[in-house]
């Protein structure tokens, strides 16, 4: 029987330091709620908003799959692997920070705000060599349907990761139904609504409501609304 | 009330010295960060901890090997994984395994 978590918009973390405005679904730095530490494998869902020309001054990560996925905006990317790269809304950014990295990631535009999700899973092996990878997606290509953009696979559709997850984006009309199926048994699944609204698995959702649902090999979807956008996080549920 | 005392351990210079200065930066907390399993040993020998983090570069065995030796000097002192590399999660890790620690 499938087990449900619901994290409402509004119970989210909330940090503001005036040019960062943080929703934090789970517990990240001074937000700490220990009913809210991770989902499997997830552990980091910030809904960020940068001021113009401001940002993350160069700061290091290891041992986490680090993913942005730029709403609105453009955040520009420098690291210490020499990789200096604007991100775009329609980009997906991951880097595999293993034994170490440092990066600084900021607003590229001098008075518009950039808007985007920063998630973070534990990998599924300790101190790789760091790894950056961005890539274009078409949006039209998630209407109506899901578009994988992240798996366990080089080969596979999207960009990949060392974890055993796959990520889809779904844009869609009102009333459309569909259905997703688990790659891997075991694993759960973390619904996050981007835009719009959605009933997921039975349960209804707003613009930013987040849903932990395990114990299922499928989930049933409708969008309520136009227009209305998903991410699906398919992680394990187990951590190493 | 006493400070905690941490002590990290990892192998990449450079990141530790951030998570030096994040450690040392709340007045209710220090810590040392070493970048051997022999620097570690010592430390331990000398100096009482509140918590152990296992940082970047360590693998999973030799994270379980340097524990034991840890603890056969400090029993019950908790060993955790520090994930993250710094400011995002170095604060929640240290509560919850605190909070686990008084717990138990």
């Amino acid at each position: 029987m499938a087990t449900h978590t619901l994290h409402t918009a509004a119970t989210r973390g909330h940090a503001d330091h005036g040019w960062l405005s943080s929703h934090q679904t789970f517990s990240f730095a001074g937000y700490y709620n220990p009913e809210r530490v991770h989902f499997g494998a997830l552990r980091v869902l910030n809904d960020d908003v940068v001021a113009g020309g401001k940002g993350f001054g160069s700061h290091p990560h290891d041992n986490m799959e680090i993913i942005s996925i730029p709403l609105e905006g453009q955040l520009e990317h420098k690291d210490n692997m020499g990789h200096t790269q604007a991100i775009h809304q329609g980009d997906i950014q991951i880097m595999s920070t293993g034994s170490g990295v440092f990066h600084s990631e900021y607003n590229g535009h001098p008075t518009q705000p950039v808007k985007f999700l920063q998630i973070w899973l534990f990998p599924n092996k300790l101190n790789v060599t760091p790894r950056y990878d961005q890539i274009t997606l078409n949006p039209a290509d998630r209407h109506n349907t899901l578009q994988q953009i992240i798996s366990p696979n080089p080969d596979d559709a999207g960009t990949w990761l060392y974890q055993d997850a796959w990520f889809h984006l779904g844009r869609f009309d009102a009333g459309f139904a569909t259905t997703y199926n688990l790659k891997k048994q075991g694993n759960g699944v973390y619904v996050f609504v981007i835009k719009g609204s959605f009933t997921v698995d039975g349960q209804a959702l707003a613009e930013r409501d987040g849903l932990g649902i395990s114990g299922t090999d499928n989930i049933a979807i409708t969008a309520n609304s136009a227009d209305a956008e998903l991410l699906i996080m398919e992680v394990p549920m187990q951590i190493n | 009330m006493q400070a905690l005392n941490i002590l990290a351990i990892g192998r990449n210079p450079e990141i530790m010295a951030v998570i030096n200065r994040l450690l040392n930066t709340p007045e209710n907390r220090t810590g040392i960060t070493v970048t051997t399993d022999e620097e570690a040993l010592a430390a331990f020998q000398k100096t009482a901890f509140d918590l152990v983090l296992l940082c970047a570069g360590i693998s999973e065995q030799e994270g379980a090997a340097l524990s034991a030796k840890l603890l056969q000097l400090q029993p019950g002192v908790p060993v955790i994984r520090h994930y993250g590399g710094g400011s995002g999660l170095l604060d929640n890790e240290i509560q919850a395994a605190l909070a686990n620690k008084q717990t138990k």
